[in-house]
């Protein structure tokens, strides 16, 4: 019977569920990462050429893998050096797909090598970040090149220098024993949450948000959750993402300038994804093993559940500040809590902790953005108006994204003109 | 996959022969060689005299010079080396982390290219 053409969202759908386990199934099957993403990369372009018009399969799975499977052969027969995988590769049976969520423990074991792979530590950090994109997320090089404002060209060197690496250094991607994960699953949640944090503020573009990278990062929050469901960091890590996106809608006004979070309108937050990250945090905490993606995500949520900016509950984010500060000692969050005690204690305290910072970089002074810009706010608050103002200029010399300079500058022209 | 592990070292820090650490840790090279050969991974792997000992030779325009002492001079010189054959990275860092010397010097590795099939 003929089927009827296929919605482009639809496909779309397909392919983002089924890219990461077709490669998975490839790696496993050949054995080779770059042999896999390519024959990968080829059923999926032949999808999208073909299903527009003759609709899609009813097993859009195995269609995939068939295709993907026919091209290996090609390509191994193509290729001296491939040689010895054909018999390996002529093997491989029909595999009944099923298309369900839902993953067995084969398909678990093969997602989770696939990013384990992607994070060894024999691989730069930049080149960890592009092979998740490419290998787990399936972003063509040109869409990674694009989000990271690098050119193709050096992106295609990236990658093309990482899989030469994994090819002749015989990095295996073939581990999700526990020892294995327990070891990187640290690095897997930082290279999530890298492209996370590279979308919420972008430090490339001249826009403040790239929602494109938001969403990436959540899918594979949500995959990995999916594949690690005992760990509470990997759920406190997806949690922290939703909430900072669920303000997404708000951060920017109509004219695309950000919005400060005293006077962003609350009811644009998507509550949909808050509830879904609190409880997402109510099973973290449950398991009673706190770490710093649960504490960040605690602080989020104090701010996403407070009716409005007037009733955020600062002290209960002092004290997560606290405990956040003692797990993870590094200047950004010293910075934030600073601001916290500043709503707790009034500006005058919270410049204090500033000041101590900086005595306490000694040799490497603290030059962050977010450091002069809270500085200059407490500075504000305490009527010290022309140190306010320089504080401005140092963090507006700092900003590297166009759009928080733009509230920077605007924040200084009001404290430099006071009472207009 | 064969991989080469290149063993180096900075010779002030080791033990001076004919002493009872020295001879501990030439017990300690025996062991781990003994090892490798139990897991069938050993493929070879020599000692080396020290760099005091090492000459240099380049052949420019025709002409062949020859010079006293090791092409790079370094605090770190490279001691010895192993080839191993292992499945895989991962396989070759578990045996570098094992070396009697990669808890005051440092072990590279490197895979040994595959010319065999052309």
């Amino acid at each position: 019977m003929p089927r009827s053409a296929a919605e482009p969202g639809d496909i779309a759908e397909v392919f983002a569920t089924h890219w990461p386990r077709l490669v998975a199934r490839l790696v496993r099957d050949l054995g080779d990462v770059g042999l896999a993403e390519d024959c990968a990369a080829e059923a999926f372009t032949e999808a999208s050429r073909l299903w527009p018009e003759s609709g899609m399969p009813d097993r859009p799975a195995g269609w995939l893998h068939t295709v993907a499977r026919r091209r290996a052969v090609d390509s191994v027969r193509r290729s001296a050096r491939l040689r010895q995988l054909l018999p390996q590769v002529l093997l491989l049976t029909e595999h009944q797909w099923q298309d369900r969520p839902a993953m067995n423990p084969q398909e678990v074991d093969d997602h989770l090598s696939l990013l384990l792979g992607c994070v060894h530590p024999a691989l730069s950090e930049p080149a960890r970040v592009a092979l998740t994109l490419r290998i787990v997320g399936g972003l063509s090089t040109a869409q990674i090149a694009q989000a990271f404002f690098v050119s193709e060209a050096t992106m295609t060197r990236r990658l093309t220098r990482a899989k030469a690496k994994i090819r002749d250094a015989g990095i295996p991607f073939t581990r999700s024993d526990r020892e294995t994960l327990q070891q990187r699953l640290p690095a897997v949640r930082a290279v999530v949450y890298s492209i996370f944090t590279e979308g919420h503020l972008s430090t490339t573009s001249p826009e403040l948000v790239r929602g494109d990278l938001c969403d990436e990062a959540i899918w594979l929050g949500e995959l990995l959750v999916q594949l690690v469901p005992t760990d509470p960091e990997v759920a406190g890590l997806l949690a922290l993402m939703l909430l900072h996106d669920a303000r997404r809608a708000g951060r920017v006004d109509s004219s695309g300038a950000p919005v400060l979070l005293a006077e962003q309108d609350r009811s644009t937050w998507d509550r949909q994804m808050i509830a879904r990250a609190l409880a997402l945090l109510e099973g973290a905490h449950a398991r009673g093993r706190g770490g710093p993606y649960q504490y960040q995500a605690a602080i989020a949520a104090l701010h996403a559940c407070s009716p409005s900016f007037e009733d955020t509950d600062w002290r209960a984010i002092l004290a997560l500040y606290d405990v956040l500060l003692s797990h993870q000692p590094s200047t950004v969050v010293a910075v934030n809590r600073a601001v916290a005690v500043r709503y707790v204690h009034g500006p005058r305290a919270g410049l204090e902790i500033l000041e101590d910072l900086q005595i306490a970089a000694a040799g490497g002074a603290v030059n962050s953005a977010a450091y002069h810009g809270a500085r200059a706010e407490m500075l504000s608050d305490l009527g010290r108006w022309q140190d306010s103002v320089a504080a401005f200029d140092a963090a507006l010399a700092t900003a590297s994204n166009g759009s928080q300079q733009r509230l920077l500058r605007r924040r200084r022209d009001e404290v430099a003109a006071p009472g207009q | 996959m064969k991989y080469m592990l290149l063993l180096t070292d900075d010779p002030q820090q080791g033990a001076q022969p004919g002493t009872h650490a020295h001879d501990e840790e030439m017990q300690a090279w025996f062991a781990y060689t003994d090892a490798l050969v139990k897991a069938g991974a050993m493929v070879g792997g020599e000692a080396l005299h020290g760099p005091e000992t090492a000459t240099t030779v380049t052949v420019r325009d025709g002409g062949r010079v020859v010079t006293d002492g090791p092409f790079i001079e370094s605090k770190e010189v490279l001691g010895g080396y192993y080839i191993i054959d292992v499945p895989d990275l991962d396989t070759a860092i578990d045996w570098a982390a094992r070396t009697p010397n990669v808890r005051t010097g440092s072990v590279e590795i490197r895979p040994v290219m595959d010319l065999g099939d052309s």
